[in-house]
Formats: C-alpha cells, structure tokens, sequence
C-alpha cells in the first residue's frame, strides 16, 4: 500500500539531466572568455544568471518534486531567493 | 497513562498541511530555507564586494573553469542517482537502492577529493590565500574560500547523511517503511546540487 501513496507522478529524469547538462555545456561556452568577437558583459551577465536559474528551477521543481508537492512549500522555497535580492539592494548603496 | 496519550494526541495534529506524506518533509523544507538564507547571503555579500571592487580578477583567469565544470556533472549525475534511489526503494527494490545510494555517495566523495585538489593547487601553486591574491582584489580568495568552504562542508554532511541514510535502510525489513528516510536526505542533497549550479555560475563563471 505504501507504495501507491508516494507520489504517482511519472517524471522523466533522464530528460532532466540532459537539460542539466546542455545548459552547463552553454554556460561554460558563455562564460569563458571569449576567444573570438566578444559581447558585452551585461549580456554574457543576464544569460549566465539566467540560465542558472533555469537550471536551479529543474532540480528544484522535478528532483525535489516541488512541482507535485502543495504550492506553499514552493512559497517556502522562494522566500530566501527574494529576501537575497533584497539584501542586495538595500546593501549596495551604502558601497 | 492513557489519558496522557489521548492529550498528546489532541495537542500535535496527525499530519502537517504543507507535507501530507511527512512531518519530516516540512522539517527538511524549513530547515533547507533556512540554510538557504546562509547561502544566499554569503552569495549577496559576494555580489557587493565585487561589484565595488576596482580590481576584482577575472575568475576564469585564475580557477580551473574545466574541472569545476566536471564536478559540476558531477553533481548532477549524482541528484540523478539520487531520485534513482528514491524510485528503488518506492518500489521495495532493496538492492537497486543500495546500487544508487552507492552510487549518490561516490559522486560526493570524488567531489570533496576534487575540491581537495583545486584548493590545493590554488592554495600552493597559485599563492591564492585567504587574505592575499596576486591576481588583484585581496577578498578575491576571503569570499571564494568562504563559499566553496561552506559548500564543501555540506557536501560533506551530506555523504555523511547518505550513509546514514544507507545503513539505516539495511537495517529495516519492509523497504516501504524507509521512504520519507530517503525522501528527505534526497531533499538536502538535490539542495546541495543546486547551491553548487549558483556557486559555478556566480563565482566561477561571472
């Protein structure tokens, strides 16, 4: 019986990992210095954080189940990411 | 006695809103937001030092962008076992769960020896210490040894924690008992993965 009440969702983690591992595979390409043209940095900056982003979503929604669990658990999760943007804000001007 | 019982009872709800399945699961979430806080402040402080600095290095100039890469994948092979393991023990598959849980364990111990080997490599060969840097700013190495320090210590906890986990489960006779065990360290070690992925892309990368 124990076995039915766990979560019946079916995910596909292999496809998780490749997703992992393509958006790693770019973030590397974005991040090392640039051998050929380079581009500005605010760019290579939002892409990097952007794809990291998406990659802390994956594990966090499909590893961690947080997709299938009660959204106020991803409430939860998200409150510290908010405050940490916070932080920066208020923190910067006084530097 | 009895009476004791039913109080007991009637004060403590038989299962938590948030996590239905367990009171541990919500332990282990609150727990996770909290360090992640920890982190994340570690992180916004790193932010600002940098952002202010006038001669901040360019990190992939000084630390080994390939081989953090590598224990990158490394980490993710090793959430990926992780849910694996989770998925044998849901079904009562006691040796495929000792395969992944191996498995999980191996991933971090081969982390933390490559970690031992870039700080040591930064450390005695690239003069990077921890108030001095001779590729620029001098919190260069205080905020780089801070944060992959405290995430190393919680690799460590965590092969720690799958061991544990690992003998624990042994010991048990009725594998469907051992699931939110294995659930919840599952949890911490898919958080440890994902600090990791911010920490390559904030330090490493940047």
């Amino acid at each position: 019986m124990a076995t039915g009440t766990h979560g019946d969702h079916h995910v596909n983690y292999m496809a998780i990992f490749w997703w992992l591992l393509a958006l790693t595979i770019l973030e590397v390409m974005a991040g090392i210095p640039a051998a050929g043209p380079s581009y500005p940095q605010v760019l290579k900056g939002a892409l990097l954080v952007g794809m990291a982003l998406v990659k802390a979503g994956l594990v966090a929604l499909y590893f961690m189940h947080l997709k299938y669990d009660k959204k106020a658990l991803s409430f939860i999760a998200l409150i510290p990411l908010v405050l940490c943007v916070f932080v920066v804000l208020m923190v910067m001007p006084d530097f | 006695m009895s009476q004791t019982a039913t109080m007991e009872h009637a004060v403590e709800p038989a299962e938590t809103p948030l996590t239905p399945e367990s009171w541990g699961k919500t332990g282990m979430w609150i727990f996770l937001a909290g360090d992640a806080m920890s982190f994340g402040t570690l992180l916004a402080g790193y932010a600002i030092i940098r952002s202010s600095s006038t001669n901040w290095p360019v990190p992939a100039n000084v630390l080994g962008i390939s081989l953090t890469a590598f224990m990158t994948f490394l980490l993710i092979c090793s959430s990926v076992t992780m849910v694996k393991s989770l998925d044998a023990i849901k079904n009562g598959d006691k040796s495929g769960f000792r395969k992944f849980m191996g498995l999980t364990i191996a991933g971090g111990l081969i982390f933390l020896a490559l970690q031992a080997y870039e700080w040591n490599e930064l450390i005695n060969h690239k003069n990077l210490g921890l108030s001095e840097n001779p590729f620029g700013a001098r919190l260069f190495g205080t905020t780089f040894y801070m944060i992959t320090g405290f995430h190393g210590m919680h690799v460590t906890g965590g092969v720690i924690y799958l061991a544990f986990v690992l003998a624990a489960v042994h010991k048990r006779n009725y594998a469907g008992d051992c699931y939110n065990l294995v659930e919840n360290v599952g949890l911490y070690w898919h958080f440890v993965d994902l600090v990791w992925i911010l920490v390559f892309t904030f330090v490493y990368l940047l």
